[in-house]
């Protein structure tokens, strides 16, 4: 039975995965072109195009998602490379690779909150400097948050893309010899991060290629941190897109519609010129290494590195913080440092509501989780056991749901799905859920299943088990670490999808993050808290057990421990 | 061919008849029993997030009936979702059953055929509705025709914190107040429903004679009845909050402006909200309200029910719900909610008018007397194009 169900799961996990992406780019084309028979109108035409160039606030629009994506990508991509150049192997780094590692899986929405609340003009750093240090009795005009040039939005994406490309590095490290690389460098004169750069970075660079394509794509069509943190005169175009996807005109979706596949061009420009900079810098760089310069700078470099990195960590955590402090706070005006009273009154003001906007996560959550799980393995174990290993294309496959912009084809889904008949709710929103939660789960443990020693199931064979006897009581006991982080990848990632749970699930479907998010119009900063608090925990108690449930299970193997 | 045409005769009369008719009430009721209400409603505020539960018990204890509340960031993201259901033939079954609308929004659905109804009349507790003091049979000017039922009245109030100045009596007073302090005033971001309303609001009252606004706007009239909007935009926007280059997304996201010190001065639809941002710790006790000299601009919440509403005959029993003495008091309680009811006081008994005059409508609202005049909606067309030329001018053209 499994023998026949195995060999058909890869394809499967493609349809899974790209299913939904290809029928929603699809369901966006048609109405671009002005066919939406609902409203009256048949195209095609291209009317919608027409409206689009007339929107006043096109150009601003494009160019903030320009280079909000294109910014985020090079300050955390540079920032993640000098920091690891600089400092990988010293006692700082190990301290600051643990303080960012849980940072990965802190929703984006609740680091936005966090770091919204901390450096507004009237956020926690303005009231523990005022008015002692700086006079302040009311908070300065200061635009920082919502800034036109989309700083701080900016400044909120890279402080959450930071652990995930710097996890990305480490794991690539491993098959770049770069402690070998180091030393040679070091022994010929080099710098520690002109060493690095000159010898490791080009092989790091071609390991981590394709996730940090996937920064760009994301920072370019962000939502729900566009919302919190970007400038809304105008906003970047993906926010723009959702809101024409909402006004009572129905024309509007027709430039939804017109502006999702701009955005989809932006982004598969955006990628290309991308490519051809690293093609230029590749050639500056064979140039600068072959001048032979040691390095003169790289310890103000360093230090820079280590500020940055160091900033980034105690933002997103000081933004809980302040999130902490929010929730429980009583009348807290400005300047004061801490509010007038603590209470529970906003917790049990909210605590029904986001209890069930917690089940409602934690179902959809785990669902998705563990069938991307079932069909990860199945994937795995059918690559195992019938040799066929995963090439550089297929990468690219597991990688295009995290490419293309989920504004793109996330609205032309919803009309297709209540085409087919599927009722919205819950169901079309776990399957939406997947597209997402697949990849993530399948790279995160494909490695460990990879590395995994074969000898042990040779031996096992000989013994007597079948293949379905080594998977089940042999490899996937000695894979329960990976498994778990994997589980508790993909539950984080369930966890923190704002659009495809807004409009797969018609509104009805109601989790911490789409809650939380709502709540941020109304600026109810202790209800924000409450649900930004409940999100992170959601988010991060997985992780939590997939430390302390293998530690438990192996407390008397001590080989596996590690493992 | 000819029975397939007798087909689509039958056919067409059963599909209306698959909901309720409203003036049938004990068959409303009954056919409500166990159904699951999907109130499509703005779930920006936590107080009327709350008012919205308390509904949900009544309507279950009374009626059986399940009320879940959808909370939208939009009113229009509810239009948008009925509109792709008649796109994808969902002309039964479909995901709203109730949706809290006005305004622009009402216009569009109802030209587009998509609203159940009429009903509103209908309803048991209609008798109580103060049909000839306020506007709940016009919507925007827009004939209401039964297609939504009232449940709520707004006016504009301005708040301001009394410890740091004084209520000012027109617009023209506000402009002179903002330019003597810059930064200190702001509205929402069109096209917001309260960031729209004030720009109305400076239309109506640097009018001379606002009744032209009662028509359509007409190319021929808009932009000389506009400019003095225009000019005075002009001459406000630099002395705004951030300099007009960032607006609140909504009127409560001017709250922890307030209350932070950011800002002395803003607006909000609903005269009791501040009194119960007070009790909340949202703002602080000094802020008060004050309502224009010659008035401020007034219009009705309704609720109406998509063609395609699967629970119909929920969703009326909730409209009739929200029209109860109970319900329109408790809305009306500043500690609640602080909304205006819809009711007219010589419709209800003693006891029912004792539930109002036992309120204490609090330190920060304004007493009917106090409120004055309730100025008309212009007709949504003036709404229309003013937010999209606003839009044009000053939201995203810097």
């Amino acid at each position: 039975m499994k023998n026949r169900l195995l060999p058909v799961v890869p394809a499967l996990t493609l349809v899974a995965m790209l299913g939904p992406v290809v029928a929603g780019l699809y369901g966006t084309i048609l109405p671009a072109f002005g066919h939406l028979p609902a409203a009256g109108l048949r195209g095609p035409n291209l009317d919608a195009f027409r409206a689009l160039l007339a929107w006043p606030g096109l150009s601003r629009s494009v160019t903030l998602s320009l280079t909000t994506g294109l910014g985020t990508t090079v300050v955390a991509l540079a920032l993640v490379m000098l920091l690891v150049a600089g400092w990988s192997g010293t006692r700082a780094f190990r301290l600051l690779e643990r303080l960012l590692s849980p940072l990965l899986s802190v929703p984006h929405a609740a680091a936005a909150f966090g770091l919204a609340f901390l450096i507004a003009p009237s956020g926690w750093i303005a009231r523990a400097l005022s008015p002692a240090l700086t006079g302040w009795t009311n908070p300065p005009d200061w635009l920082i948050v919502q800034d036109p040039l989309g700083l701080t939005m900016i400044g909120g994406l890279v402080v959450k893309e930071m652990p995930f490309l710097l996890l990305m590095t480490l794991a690539a490290l491993g098959q770049t010899d770069a402690a070998r690389a180091r030393q040679i460098a070091a022994a010929l004169g080099y710098g520690r991060t002109t060493g690095w750069l000159k010898t490791v970075f080009p092989r790091v660079y071609a390991q981590i290629r394709l996730p940090v394509y996937v920064v760009l794509a994301y920072g370019m069509s962000v939502v729900d941190v566009a919302l919190i943190l970007g400038p809304n005169t105008p906003p970047p175009l993906s926010v723009q897109i959702v809101r024409w996807m909402g006004e009572p005109d129905f024309t509007a979706r027709l430039l939804a519609a017109s502006a999702a596949l701009l955005q989809l061009a932006l982004v598969v420009g955006a990628l290309l010129v991308w490519r051809l900079s690293e093609v230029l810098v590749a050639r500056v760089g064979r140039l600068w290494i072959e001048t032979g310069h040691r390095g003169t700078c790289d310890g103000p470099v360093r230090a820079v590195a280590l500020t940055a990195g160091t900033v980034a960590a105690l933002s997103v955590l000081l933004g809980l913080a302040v999130l902490a402090v929010w929730s429980f706070a009583g009348y807290w005006g400005f300047p004061d440092a801490l509010p007038d009273a603590f209470s529970l009154k906003s917790w049990i003001r909210h605590g029904h509501g986001v209890l069930a906007a917690l089940a409602e996560t934690a179902l959809i959550a785990g669902i998705v989780t563990m069938a991307a799980l079932v069909l990860t393995i199945g994937c795995l174990e059918a690559e195992y056991r019938h040799r066929r290993t995963l090439t550089q294309r297929g990468l690219w496959l597991l990688y295009l749901p995290l490419l293309v912009p989920q504004t793109a084809f996330l609205p032309g889904l919803q009309g297709l799905l209540l085409n087919f008949g599927a009722d919205v709710g819950r169901g079309p929103v776990m399957l939406a859920h997947l597209v997402f939660v697949l990849p993530y789960v399948f790279l995160s443990l494909a490695d460990p299943f990879r590395a995994w020693d074969a000898r042990t199931g040779t031996v096992a064979a000989a013994l007597g088990a079948s293949p379905d006897g080594v998977l089940w009581r042999v490899r996937l006991p000695m894979l329960l670490r990976p498994i778990l982080t994997a589980v508790a990848v993909g539950l984080s990632v369930s966890v923190g999808q704002y659009l495809p749970t807004l409009l797969i699930g018609g509104g009805r479907v109601a989790t911490l993050t789409t809650e939380a998010v709502a709540l941020s119009s109304g600026g109810d900063r202790r209800a924000i808290a409450v649900f930004g608090l409940m999100q992170t925990g959601a988010a991060l108690l997985p992780f939590a057990l997939a430390l302390l449930v293998p530690a438990l299970a192996w407390r008397n193997r001590k080989g596996l421990q590690h493992g | 061919m000819k029975s397939l045409a007798l087909l689509a005769a039958l056919a067409l009369p059963l599909a209306a008849q698959a909901q309720t008719d409203p003036a049938d009430w004990d068959a409303v009721t009954a056919a409500a029993k166990g159904q699951t209400v999907y109130w499509n409603a703005w779930g920006g505020s936590t107080t009327t997030n709350d008012f919205i539960a308390w509904v949900g018990d009544k309507v279950k204890t009374e009626y059986g009936v399940t009320l879940e509340h959808v909370k939208l960031t939009d009113t229009a993201d509810a239009v948008t979702r009925v509109l792709s259901e008649k796109q994808a033939g969902t002309d039964t079954g479909g995901a709203i059953d109730l949706i809290w609308i006005n305004g622009a929004n009402f216009a569009a659905m109802k030209e587009a055929d998509l609203l159940f109804g009429p009903f509103a009349e209908q309803l048991p507790n209609w008798r109580y509705v103060d049909t000839e003091g306020k506007t709940v049979q016009t919507d925007f000017t827009v004939p209401v025709d039964g297609y939504e039922s009232p449940w709520a009245m707004a006016q504009v109030v301005f708040i301001y914190d009394s410890a740091k100045m004084e209520p000012l009596g027109s617009m023209q007073a506000i402009l002179d107040w903002s330019t003597a302090h810059p930064g200190r005033f702001t509205y929402p971001q069109p096209p917001d429903f309260l960031g729209t309303t004030f720009l109305k609001q400076v239309l109506v009252d640097t009018l001379d004679d606002p009744s032209v606004l009662q028509q359509p706007a007409t190319d021929e009239n808009y932009a000389q009845v506009t400019a003095s909007l225009w000019d005075y935009l002009d001459k406000l926007t630099p002395s705004l909050w951030r300099e007009g280059r960032a607006y609140p997304a909504t009127g409560t996201a001017m709250f922890p402006l307030i209350a932070d010190g950011e800002i002395d001065l803003s607006t909000s639809f609903s005269p009791g909200a501040a009194t119960a941002a007070i009790a909340n710790n949202e703002l602080p006790e000094t802020v008060r309200t004050f309502v224009l000299d010659k008035g401020t601009i007034g219009n009705a919440s309704f609720v109406a029910i998509p063609y395609n509403a699967a629970h119909a005959e929920g969703a009326m029993i909730v409209a009739n719900a929200l029209l109860s003495p109970e319900a329109q008091a408790r809305a009306q309680d500043p500690e609640i909610l602080g909304y205006g009811t819809v009711l007219a006081m010589d419709k209800l008994d003693t006891d029912q008018r004792a539930l109002f005059d036992a309120l204490d409508l609090g330190v920060a609202t304004l007493s009917p007397e106090e409120l004055g005049t309730v100025q008309a909606e212009p007709h949504p067309s003036w709404m229309t194009r003013i937010a999209d030329d606003w839009n044009s001018r000053y939201g995203v053209a810097q």
